[in-house]
């Protein structure tokens, strides 16, 4: 069997257990959001999927291989993930970055082979970067540095990508940009995008597939037309909602009612 | 392009194109400190007649030969070596806890390392010389254990790091008094010249206890560069790049360790150098590790042949130990780059 996917799994930290019996297959060559809401353990979904995480029941499948029984550089070449709100040391350049995307297929005498820098250079042209490319990390704006990271995670020439919460702490222009991003990796590369996401909206119109996750349990899973309904907004996030369609696009939006509920006329007209 | 592709059959390497350059200048600057501090002393000696006694050329004088090879020499070479050793350890550390402040002399390592070399000294004379890197690779790695322990988990601040390292380092130091305030006289003598963290009168004898180790762990740090690299973008990112965290780590603390330790043990506690190298060496040639430790490997060996030159120049006849000449100039820099990392 293609792709990622699980089978009873669990994962705990510190002996709290956060996701239980879970059985999850991520369809290959899609986009797939993870949403839900704080501490419901989507995040720690992603890293169990990305073996940051020990099972401590039940097993991930790469390719219908166990995760537990490949190298962990075997893995780095089929699956990226890239963590929440990731660091570089100081000074550290863009390309030096991009560059230990590479670090999987590298070994002593094999530091830089000319694959290595046609797939450092491509992925710096995908991500826009080559003009940022002998800058430092720390000297770029918050979304030029998430576009550096995943370029990073682009050089490791996988199939999968994770990403958790790509967009965080930019403003909306570049939460737009980086999903955009994904979106044209996944849609001309096909490659294969699990992201845990805040945006509900967001979620939706990029999403093929979306997962809802509600106390460390799949609440629904499926196209978000489906999945994305009021009372899974109310289950899962207990909030109260009304469903439109984007405008744009047509998938659904999430309009939550909340206490000001009064119309206000003139604002509309 | 700034970098120097190298490609043949089965072989590839790039580096940074100002890291071969630096190699050159750094090398260059150590000869010249080396020629320099083989000169000073009570009987100066010219350039010209250094440069011809090491070729093994005649200066027409008979103690050349001598006063070169059996008193400075040996010494310079300490300081070179112990230089390098501290240095190199400190690159380490900054780049696995990165901490830019992680120096083995300020998160307690150098301590731990002197109180077990202090430990022979007093409480075993007659232990052959060979014994004092030893101990003081054990009491560093007991050192280093204990930070780890206690303060090394993922996400626990620098700050955390450095202030857990500060007060190991007041333990062991005072451990280390308690033994010299009840040992007998002529060890602890011995033992206070050591401390100090000074070169003075070494013998080709520390040259030749010291050398196997660095002939080890040097390249092994060179080639543990790639994954000092991954490790230093956090255990997450390495992980998913496929680096084995937990043994490549501990791969590198038992280098960083033993460097440091056997940099202890024929020296004592030389402070600050670790911290002051791999900065500059930053500067210098950037981030990636291949070119970054052979670069403050060669910043530190300059730094402590310096500091001894300096510590016998300025107050002479008085001599200062080099020691205190690298702390007087690295203490301000930690404490600037203490208040810079805090404002972050």
């Amino acid at each position: 069997m293609k792709g990622l996917s699980t089978k009873s799994l669990s994962l705990a930290y510190d002996g709290a257990t956060i996701i239980r019996d879970l059985n999850l297959a991520i369809p290959g060559g899609q986009i797939s959001a993870l949403v839900g809401a704080n501490g419901c353990g989507k995040s720690t979904l992603l890293r169990g999927l990305a073996r940051l995480l020990k099972p401590r029941d039940g097993i991930v499948y790469l390719d219908g291989n166990s995760i537990l029984n490949l190298s962990t550089k075997e893995i780095a070449q089929q699956l990226g993930i890239l963590p929440q709100g990731p660091v570089a040391p100081e000074g550290l350049t863009v390309r030096d970055l991009v560059a230990q995307g590479r670090y999987p297929y590298q070994n002593w005498l094999q530091q830089w082979s000319i694959k290595d820098e046609t797939i450092v250079q491509q992925a710096l042209e995908i991500t826009d970067l080559l003009k940022l490319a002998d800058r430092a990390l720390d000297t770029l704006s918050g979304g030029q540095r998430q576009r550096a990271w995943i370029a990073m995670a682009l050089a490791q020439d996988t199939d999968i990508l994770l990403l958790d919460e790509p967009t965080t702490f930019l403003d909306l222009a570049h939460q737009i940009e980086i999903l955009d991003l994904l979106y044209d990796l996944n849609q001309i590369q096909g490659r294969t995008i699990v992201m845990v996401l805040h945006d509900l909206n967001q979620a939706c119109r990029y999403a093929d597939y979306l997962v809802a996750v509600k106390d460390g349990r799949i609440f629904a899973a499926g196209e978000p037309k489906l999945v994305m309904t009021k009372e899974m907004v109310q289950e899962v996030f207990g909030l109260e909602c009304r469903i439109v369609l984007d405008p744009v696009v047509g998938t659904p939006m999430c309009i939550p009612i909340g206490r000001k509920t009064k119309i206000n006329h003139q604002q509309i007209e | 392009m700034n970098f120097v592709v190298i490609r043949s059959q089965g072989i590839s390497l790039r580096i940074n194109r100002r890291v071969p350059f630096m190699v050159l200048c750094l090398a260059l600057a150590i000869l010249v400190a080396m020629t320099m501090n083989l000169g000073r002393g009570e009987y100066p000696i010219s350039p010209g007649d250094i440069v011809k006694t090491l070729l093994g050329l005649d200066t027409g004088n008979p103690d050349h030969a001598f006063v070169i090879y059996n008193l400075r020499l040996p010494r310079t070479l300490v300081a070179l070596m112990v230089g390098v050793a501290l240095a190199i350890s400190g690159t380490i550390f900054q780049g696995l806890t990165r901490n830019p402040l992680a120096d083995p002399s300020i998160i307690g390592i150098n301590a731990g390392a002197s109180l077990a070399a202090v430990s022979v000294i007093v409480l075993f004379p007659s232990a052959p010389i060979y014994t004092l890197p030893l101990s003081a690779f054990a009491g560093a790695l007991l050192m280093a254990i204990l930070i780890y322990s206690l303060a090394w988990n993922n996400g626990s601040s620098p700050i955390l790091l450095i202030l857990i390292g500060i007060g190991l380092s007041a333990i062991a130091t005072a451990i280390t008094s308690l033994m010299i305030t009840f040992g007998e006289i002529y060890n602890v003598s011995n033992a206070l010249v050591w401390l100090a963290g000074s070169v003075y009168g070494r013998t080709s004898e520390q040259v030749f206890s010291l050398l196997p180790w660095l002939l080890v762990f040097i390249p092994m740090a060179l080639t543990l560069a790639r994954h000092l690299n991954a490790l230093n973008l956090g255990d997450d990112v390495a992980k998913s790049l496929g680096s084995r965290v937990e043994w490549q780590r501990g791969l590198l603390i038992l280098v960083g360790v033993a460097l440091a330790g056997a940099g202890v043990a024929s020296a004592g506690n030389i402070a600050f150098v670790g911290l002051i190298a791999p900065h500059l060496g930053r500067q210098l040639v950037g981030t990636t590790h291949e070119g970054l430790i052979p670069i403050s490997a060669l910043l530190g060996g300059v730094i402590v042949v310096m500091a001894d030159f300096l510590g016998r120049t300025l107050f002479a006849p008085i001599e200062l130990p080099c020691g205190v000449i690298t702390a007087a100039v690295g203490a301000p820099y930690f404490l600037y780059l203490l208040i810079r990392n805090r404002k972050k």
